[in-house]
């Protein structure tokens, strides 16, 4: 039991399985999704294995299903998902019905295609002829009065470009007879239009100028067939002489890609071939929209079904892969599997195997059979939808050893607590736990819509995160008061002002004594006195004395509880020498030097203060234990590992917060000090010793193996040659040392980032306040109203953008940082593989992620 | 019914903006007509001529209070405008949405 503060006790297990019933119980085990298998013949490449023709073929199936998924997804028919149901896996039989539906659908789909293909490019070519036919009509058309077609073709080209062809103009008009003799040959053709000014130039060097080209662009794009992209083309015409001429401007048509058609020369038989022409478009419209239907008809069927089926052969596939790990037995006739299996969950598994049987018909049932093993198992930890989010920010650090103690539990209330103490703020908060409240509150309707923005999936995941980040940061802004960087006066302040009105009147700043009756000697009930938002000169300086000394103080308890937390790892793998060697000097270490400094704090608030009904009193008792007094706690913590005392400058103080200070600090630091060589010596001491021992007795490697664990991930030495392995331990211990000494003072102030973090939030929501809404609450008329809607919206939009998110994410990184380095790192080992289970959920959840 | 002004998204944005505006500024007049302490900094003051007598700063920061008590409730009231105005093309969204 308590899976939650270690991982799952897991055994390896051997599974002997029928042949005929290997199917069915391996598909019961991925609905399960309890059972990790090994793969037994890691020699045998991909394509030796017993199953790969099976795989082969599901290869292909999904290969087909996805082509008609692109299909169903270029027709943009929506495809159906019914949730909640789940096929099961088909029985091995299906597989063939399957294959047969799907080659008929991808068959037909693809005659479809390709008639579709063929009726477009036909109706494509119709087109381009309308439009030439249509296009050149207008060249011949603007010089209409020609009795012959080549006359008007020839003006056309005079009237055009006379500087050019000067030539022709003077041998088109001059003289008719030498005109028809001089007859010019023309094709006409349509082209893509961004090929144009290159085929001009083109035609113009081949042919030195004796050709004459007119272009016309079509207006309307037009379908390419084969990519199925609008292309924009160009109609083009152009007038030669002679048959090389016409060779050559054949030839560079071709180069340029450019399709040629025929145009008839006089206008009736262009006219009777347009008309021919529109009557063939209308009748190939009809045609493909047929096609196009059946399309339809033939993609709305199968996207029906296509998921479903794609979850069948997916997780035929995943049967298929797994029973490729197995063993064969000698006889053919079972198969071996070795798997990790949960050691609670041996029941469910055998009542799924004998599931699985009893659906395969098969009489003999399957055998699972524990073994014994000296591999380190796979870390399982059972998790639920609340703490899955916080065991995987353990796991992004590292997957724990198997059977350590797991941070995950702790982390649940320290995490958002750590978090909240950098952002407290009523307000923030609030608007932060109202986003993780709803998406808690909807959490059914919003998994179901399966948004697949990545930043979104982030936040979704962390939804009790983030839920709890907000509450708490409510929480620790009630505590400093801090609600948009106002405070709320709920209880009533403590504080009063005793000046009088020319006091008031005549002073820039005044100060509210708290050794007089401006402060009424008992505190506001709940968190930071609201009067303090209004001290402009000394709020800041106030509340960094506090925050300071609540970081410390949190922190220094934090690790404690780390450090207490590896006495749980050392008791249970039975290291009973590092509870000697290193948690009781850790412990030691870290409370004699910085829990004391936290009882210093304590002492110093206790201590000094104002004592009612003895105000500005200066009798030397009561000025000893007035705030005058009090000392600074860094000094004093500095003087004490320095084993210095400086004499009070005031000589009206004590130089000791209490009788026996110097001596008690001696005795601490000393007593710190030797812990060190006890942690960087005693271990290979002990170690040695016993391999001394052993030496001479004989091996007892049980029991030594007992005494030593494998602490830290030291290698337990083989007495073979125990020379080498002894120098290892010492380095790794003078490592793990080093790191706790300099770690431990490095890491209490890195617990200073709480505070850092907490008066930088404070700042910026006070500089948001008072550089923008302020702004709005300004006016001197009701006017200010209007100004005022439009600068919340403003002030709204930094607030969320800069304070929650931008300032959340930062203390939500520093808050990983203290769990992962200050916290962790004083019992987590983090050396463990994952648990990674045969379940087909899995499977097919990153294979949807893997297609989209 | 209505125009569809803006799509889904913003009408939610404005949604969300004018329940949180609502809320904060119906506060924030109350606490202004109830002379918060914490608020006296947000107070509109005439910087040319300061008031010469505390009678006169008093006077002053009535005004102030009051005035900008009833600022808080017009703006919160031009948000519950906001309010109406997004609730009713979100709901337009939504509906069409819903039937496509």
């Amino acid at each position: 039991m308590g899976s939650l503060f270690r991982s799952e006790e897991m055994t390896l297990c051997q599974l002997f399985l029928q042949s005929e019933a290997a199917y069915a119980c391996v598909s019961e085990l991925g609905e399960l999704g309890l059972v990790q298998f090994r793969d037994l013949n890691p020699d045998v490449n991909a394509f030796q294995r017993k199953f790969v023709n099976e795989v082969r073929r599901c290869d292909e199936m999904e290969r087909k299903l996805r082509y008609l998924e692109k299909e169903i997804r270029r027709d943009g028919i929506p495809m159906l998902e019914i949730p909640g149901e789940c096929p099961e896996a088909p029985q091995p039989r299906e597989m063939i019905d399957l294959e047969a539906t799907f080659e008929k659908l991808e068959n037909e789909l693809r005659e479809v295609n390709q008639n579709a293909e063929a009726l477009k490019r036909n109706y494509l070519e119709l087109t381009e002829l309308k439009h030439i036919l249509r296009k050149t009509q207008v060249f011949f058309d603007e010089h209409e009065g020609g009795a012959n077609t080549t006359e008007s073709m020839t003006r056309a080209l005079i009237s055009d470009d006379p500087n050019r062809h000067m030539g022709h103009v003077q041998l088109g008009l001059r003289d008719k007879q030498e005109s028809l003799e001089f007859l010019p040959c023309f094709v006409a053709g349509v082209i893509l239009r961004e090929r144009i000014p290159a085929f001009e130039r083109m035609l113009w060097r081949a042919c030195r100028g004796n050709v004459f080209l007119r272009q016309a662009e079509i207006d309307t794009p037009l379908e390419d067939p084969s990519s199925s992209d609008q292309v924009y083309k160009s109609v083009f015409i152009i007038f030669f002489q002679g048959d090389q001429l016409k060779t050559r401007v054949k030839k560079i048509c071709e180069g340029f890609r450019a399709t040629l058609y025929p145009c008839p020369e006089s206008p009736a038989d262009r006219r009777e071939m347009a008309m021919g022409v529109m009557t063939r478009i209308e009748d190939l419209n009809t045609v493909l929209g047929q096609t196009q239907d059946h399309r339809h008809r033939v993609l709305v069927a199968a996207a029906k079904n296509i998921k479903n089926w794609f979850v069948k052969v997916r997780k035929i596939k995943a049967i298929y892969h797994t029973l490729n790990l197995f063993n064969l037995d000698v006889t053919q006739k079972c198969l071996i599997a070795e798997c990790w299996v949960p050691a609670l969950d041996m029941e469910t598994i055998q009542l799924a195997l004998r599931r699985g049987t009893e659906r395969s018909g098969s009489s003999v049932p399957p055998i699972l059979n524990r073994m014994e093993t000296i591999e380190d198992p796979p870390t399982y930890n059972r998790t639920n939808k609340f703490t899955s989010a916080f065991q995987h920010l353990i796991y992004a650090y590292g997957v724990a050893t198997y059977r350590e103690v797991n941070p995950a539990p702790y982390t649940v209330i320290t995490f958002p607590f750590l978090f909240a103490v950098m952002f407290g703020d009523l307000g923030h908060g609030a608007i932060m736990a109202a986003f993780g409240f709803w998406m808690c509150y909807k959490e059914k309707p919003l998994q179901a819509k399966k948004i697949d923005s990545e930043i979104w999936n982030i936040f979704f995941g962390g939804r009790y995160i983030i839920l709890l980040m907000g509450l708490f940061s409510m929480y620790t802004g009630l505590i400093y008061n801090d609600i948009f960087s106002k405070s709320l006066n709920i209880f009533g302040s403590s504080w009063r002002n005793n000046y009088d009105g020319s006091t008031l009147q005549s002073n820039q700043l005044l100060q509210l004594n708290p050794d007089s009756n401006d402060y009424l000697q008992y505190p506001y009930p709940f968190g930071i006195d609201p009067v303090w938002q209004l001290a402009e000169a000394n709020k800041i300086i106030f509340m960094n004395g506090y925050k300071m000394k609540i970081s410390i103080i949190i922190g220094v308890f934090h690790m404690l509880f780390g450090v207490c937390l590896s006495l749980w790892n050392h008791l249970y793998f039975k290291r009973r020498i590092s509870i000697y060697v290193e948690f009781i000097p850790q412990i030691l270490f870290l409370s004699l030097l910085f829990f004391y400094m936290v009882l210093l704090m304590f002492i110093k608030w206790t201590t000094y203060g104002a004592t009612p009904g003895h105000f500005g009193s200066q009798d030397p008792d009561i000025v000893k234990t007035s705030a005058f007094c009090a000392p600074s706690i860094l000094i004093t913590f500095i003087n004490m590992m320095l084993f210095k005392h400086d004499k009070n400058t005031r000589p009206q103080c004590d130089d000791f917060m209490f009788s026996g200070q110097m001596f008690i600090q001696k005795l601490f630091v000393i007593v710190a000090l030797l812990c060190v060589p006890i942690m960087l010596f005693g271990k290979p001491y002990f170690i040695m010793r016993e391999q001394k021992q052993r030496a001479r007795q004989g091996h007892q490697p049980v029991e030594g193996n007992a005494e030593n664990g494998t602490a830290g991930g030291a290698p337990v030495p083989a007495s073979g040659h125990h020379d080498e392995e002894i120098t290892e331990v010492f380095i790794h211990q003078a490592i793990h040392t080093i790191e706790f000494v300099l770690g431990s003072v490095s890491h209490t102030a890195s617990y200073l980032r709480l505070w850092a973090l907490s008066l930088a939030h404070a700042q910026l929501a006070e500089v948001a306040w008072n550089m923008l809404l302020r702004k709005g609450l300004m006016s001197n008329d009701y006017q200010g109203g209007i100004f005022l809607y439009v600068v919340f919206a403003g002030w709204a939009a930094i607030s969320v953008s800069i304070l929650v998110l931008m300032e959340g994410l930062s203390a939500f990184l520093h808050t990983l940082r203290l769990h992962w380095v200050e916290f962790q790192s004083k019992f987590y080992g983090g050396e463990g593989y994952l648990f990674q289970p045969f379940s087909f959920e899995i499977i097919l959840d990153s294979a949807g992620q893997a297609e989209e | 019914m209505g125009c569809k002004l803006c799509g889904p998204k913003l009408s939610l944005c404005g949604l969300v903006l004018s329940v949180w505006g609502i809320i904060q500024l119906t506060l924030m007049g109350v606490f202004y007509y109830i002379r918060a302490v914490a608020l006296l900094e947000d107070l509109p003051f005439d910087e040319k001529n300061p008031p010469h007598s505390i009678e006169d700063f008093v006077i002053e920061v009535e005004k102030g209070y009051t005035l900008n008590a009833q600022n808080c409730w017009i703006a919160a009231l031009l948000y519950l405008i906001t309010l109406v105005v997004s609730g009713h093309q979100f709901w337009l969204n939504n509906r069409s949405s819903v039937s496509m």
